[in-house]
C-alpha cells in the first residue's frame, strides 16, 4: 500500500548569514499527526516557510519523491502542500462563504471564474460542517471571532485538495473546548492526510501528538513519542525542562546562538 | 415598456433578490433609456456635447474603480492608456480627413506620414489599435511589475511616473505627433461629418452605450468568482498565494480591463473634444480620474461613474465662475475623501442600502441585510499588513 509522504533531506535557510535552519532531515508520513516543537528561535516557523516556499533553502523537499523546493508558492500549494499562518489570516472583507469557495478553487478555469457561484460546491459544504460554521456562512470574516478565524483557517485547508497540511499554532488563544474539538478535527485528517502542527501549547501536545520532532537552533534535537521525546535529556536541557510551563521563558538565548 | 417584461417575472426576481436577472436587465435597460433617449431630448447641443465628454471620463473611471477600488492597485497613470487611445484615434481621424495616401496638414517636414501612423489608416486597423496597443502594453507592463511583486505606493509612482514619460515623449515628437499642441481639428468622425449636430447625438449615443456595456463588464467581473478573487488578493495578496493562485495574473487582468477602458474613453474623447494634447494625458488628467473614483466610492460598481461625473460637471460649472477655486476644492474634496470616507461620499450617510453594490448572490441563502462590500479599505494604497509581522519582507524578496 502506499501511503503518502513528505521527505526532507539536508535543509538549510540562511537569512544574512544566519543560519535559521540547519540541515534538517524529516520524514512524515499520512496517518502520523506530527508536531514540531522547539524554544523561540528553533526555526519551527521557518521550516514551515521553506516548505511552502516562502523562504529561500537549499536542500531537498520531496512530496510522494517529487521534488518542491525551489517552486513558487502558488505552485507548491498547488502541488498540494497547504499551510495556515500563526495569525488567522482570512480575507476579513469576504463571508466565510466566499472564503471557502476561494480556497477550494484554485484550479478552477477562468470560464468558472468569471462567472457567478450557483451553488455552493460539496467539499465547502462540508467543511463548513466539519468546522461548525455553517451557520455563519454569510457572515463576514472580519466579524468572526478569535478561534471561528482559526476555524475558517483550518476549513480554507480542508477544501483544497491537498496532502500536506502545515499547521502553525492551530490551537494559540482558542478556548479548552475549541482547543479539544480542533484536536478531534486533526485526528480525522491525519487518516488521509499528512498532518505537520507547530505548536507551544504542551498539553495540547501531549493530548494529541502522535510523534514529535523537536528542534533547537535550526536542528532536528529529537524525535518521537511524546514520552520518547520528554525522556530525551537534551529536550529536557533545551526545552521541556522540569516543571517548566512557559516554553519561550527560558531557552531563548540557547538557541539564538549559532 | 421595458419594465412590464420584468415585472412578469416577479417571483423569481423577488427570491434572488435584486440580483435576479430580470431586474439587472431592468435596471439597464431604464439607464439606457434615460440616457440614450432623454438626455438628447432634454439638453441643449452644447450641454449634450459635455455630457458626452463627461462620459467619457466616466470610462477611464469604471476601469480605475475595478482595479483600485476591487483590486488594490492605486492607478495613477491612467492618463497613459487614455493617452494611447485617444492618439490613436486621432492619427486615425487625421490620416481619414486627409485623403488616401494623404498625410497630416501639421507635418512640415517629410514625404508621407511615418509607418507607426500608416498602421491605424484603416478604420478597421484604428478600432483593432485602440483596444490592442494598451490592452498589450498594460498585459506586459502589469505582467512584470505583478511578477516582481511591486506593489502599494511603489506601484503608484510606477505608473504615474509611465504617465508622465508618456507625455514628455509626445511633447518631444513636434513633426510626428504635434508636440505640445497635440492633434486637432478633425473634420470626421469615420466618415460621419462632426459639425453636424445629428452626428454628434450619434456621437453621444456611442459613448452612452460603450459606458453601460463597461459597467455591464465591470458588474459581472465584480459578482463572478473572480470579483472575490481580486478582493482577496487586494486583502490579502501573499495569503491567496499560498491557496495556489498566482496573485499576478489576477491583478494583470483587472489592470488590463481598466486600461482597455481608459483608451476607449480617450478614444471618443478626441471626437467629442476635437483635441488632444499632451495636456490631458498627462500626470494632472491622471489623478483628476481618480479624484472622482474616490469621491463617488471606489469599490462600489455605479459610485466611479457617478462620482466622475459628479466632480467633470462641478469643474466645468465652477471653474467658469471661480477658475482658481476650483482647484483647491479639488484637491480639498480628494484629501477629505481618501482620509476620512474611503466608501466615497455616499458613506457619509451611514449605511443605507444602496442598489449596485457588487453583491454576490448565493443560492438559497436568505441573506437578509445589505452584503457589504469591502469598500472600507482604511489606506490609499489598500494594502494592509498580510499576516502579523514577517511575511513580505523576508530577505532575497524583491521590493
Amino acid at each position: 500500500m502506499s501511503r503518502d509522504y513528505l521527505e526532507v533531506r539536508g535543509l538549510r535557510v540562511v537569512f544574512d548569514g544566519f543560519v535559521a535552519v540547519d540541515g534538517v532531515d524529516l520524514t512524515v508520513l499520512a496517518g502520523d499527526l506530527r508536531f514540531l516543537i522547539g524554544p523561540n528561535g528553533a526555526g519551527k516557523t521557518t521550516l514551515v516557510d521553506a516548505l511552502t516556499g516562502l523562504a529561500p533553502a537549499t536542500g531537498s523537499v520531496r512530496l510522494d519523491g517529487v521534488e518542491l523546493l525551489g517552486r513558487k508558492e502558488h505552485q507548491i500549494a498547488r502541488a498540494g502542500v497547504v499551510r495556515t499562518f500563526q495569525t488567522a489570516s482570512v480575507f476579513e472583507g469576504l463571508t466565510v462563504l466566499q472564503n471557502l469557495d476561494i480556497a477550494a478553487g484554485a484550479s478552477r478555469s477562468w470560464r468558472t471564474l468569471l462567472r457567478a457561484r450557483t451553488a455552493v460546491p460539496e467539499v465547502v459544504e462540508r467543511a463548513m460542517a466539519t468546522t461548525g460554521l455553517t451557520a455563519l456562512r454569510d457572515r463576514r470574516a472580519g466579524e468572526l471571532s478569535h478561534g471561528q478565524k482559526q476555524w475558517l483557517e483550518i476549513g480554507m485547508l480542508l477544501v483544497q485538495d491537498a496532502t500536506v497540511l502545515l499547521l502553525d499554532e492551530p490551537v494559540a488563544g482558542m478556548s479548552a473546548d475549541e482547543r479539544e474539538q480542533t484536536g478531534d478535527l486533526l485526528r480525522r485528517v491525519r487518516e488521509d492526510h499528512v498532518v505537520v502542527v507547530v505548536e507551544h501549547d504542551m498539553e495540547f501536545l501531549r493530548e494529541y501528538a502522535d510523534s514529535v520532532t523537536v528542534l533547537a537552533a535550526g536542528k532536528v534535537l529529537a524525535e518521537g513519542s511524546y514520552a520518547q521525546v520528554q525522556a530525551d535529556p537534551r529536550v529536557q536541557e533545551v526545552y521541556l525542562g522540569p516543571g517548566t510551563a512557559d516554553p519561550g521563558a527560558g531557552p531563548r538565548a540557547a538557541a539564538g546562538g549559532t | 415598456m421595458s419594465a412590464s417584461a420584468g415585472s412578469l417575472r416577479r417571483p423569481a426576481a423577488a427570491r434572488a433578490g435584486w440580483t435576479g436577472r430580470a431586474a439587472v436587465a431592468g435596471a439597464y435597460a431604464a439607464a439606457a433609456a434615460v440616457l440614450l433617449l432623454g438626455a438628447p431630448a432634454l439638453l441643449s447641443d452644447f450641454r449634450l456635447r459635455l455630457l458626452t465628454q463627461f462620459l467619457c471620463l466616466a470610462m477611464v473611471a469604471v476601469g480605475i474603480g475595478l482595479a483600485w477600488g476591487r483590486g488594490g492597485m492605486l492607478t495613477l497613470g491612467q492618463g497613459l492608456f487614455f493617452g494611447l487611445g485617444a492618439y490613436i484615434m486621432a492619427m486615425h481621424l487625421q490620416l481619414s480627413d486627409a485623403g488616401p495616401g494623404g498625410r497630416p496638414s501639421f507635418m512640415v517636414t517629410g514625404s508621407g506620414a511615418p509607418w507607426w501612423w500608416e498602421l491605424f489608416r484603416s478604420p478597421v486597423a484604428a478600432v483593432v489599435g485602440i483596444v490592442a496597443v494598451p490592452g498589450l502594453l498594460a498585459l506586459l507592463l502589469g505582467l512584470s511589475v505583478f511578477r516582481r511583486r511591486v506593489k502599494g505606493a511603489y506601484f503608484a509612482i510606477l505608473s504615474q511616473a509611465s504617465a508622465a514619460a508618456f507625455a514628455l515623449l509626445l511633447v518631444s515628437q513636434q513633426n510626428t505627433i504635434g508636440g505640445s499642441n497635440g492633434l486637432s481639428s478633425f473634420r470626421q468622425f469615420f466618415g460621419y461629418a462632426l459639425n453636424d449636430p445629428v452626428n454628434r447625438r450619434l456621437l453621444f449615443s456611442i459613448t452612452a452605450g460603450l459606458l453601460i456595456a463597461m459597467v455591464a463588464v465591470v458588474h459581472q467581473l465584480m459578482r463572478s468568482r473572480f470579483g472575490e478573487l481580486l478582493t482577496a488578493v487586494r486583502d490579502g495578496e501573499e495569503r491567496v498565494r499560498f491557496l495556489g493562485y498566482d496573485p499576478a495574473v489576477v491583478k494583470v487582468v483587472a489592470y488590463v480591463v481598466a486600461a482597455v477602458f481608459a483608451a476607449v474613453g480617450g478614444a471618443m474623447f478626441v471626437p467629442v473634444v476635437g483635441i488632444i494634447s499632451p495636456n490631458n494625458v498627462g500626470v494632472v488628467p491622471s489623478i483628476g480620474f481618480l479624484i472622482g473614483v474616490a469621491v463617488g466610492g471606489r469599490a462600489t460598481l455605479l459610485g466611479p461613474v457617478l462620482g466622475a461625473l459628479a466632480v467633470s460637471y462641478a469643474g466645468s460649472e465652477l471653474s467658469a465662475r471661480y477658475e482658481s477655486v476650483w482647484i483647491y476644492l479639488q484637491g480639498l474634496l480628494f484629501i477629505v475623501v481618501v482620509a476620512f470616507l474611503p466608501g466615497g461620499l455616499g458613506s457619509a450617510f451611514g449605511a443605507l442600502p444602496r442598489p449596485g453594490r457588487g453583491r454576490t448572490p448565493v443560492v438559497g441563502s436568505d441573506e437578509p441585510g445589505p452584503a457589504p462590500a469591502a469598500q472600507d479599505g482604511p489606506s490609499l494604497v489598500n494594502e494592509p499588513e498580510p499576516f502579523g509581522e514577517p511575511v513580505p519582507v523576508r530577505t532575497g524578496e524583491v521590493r
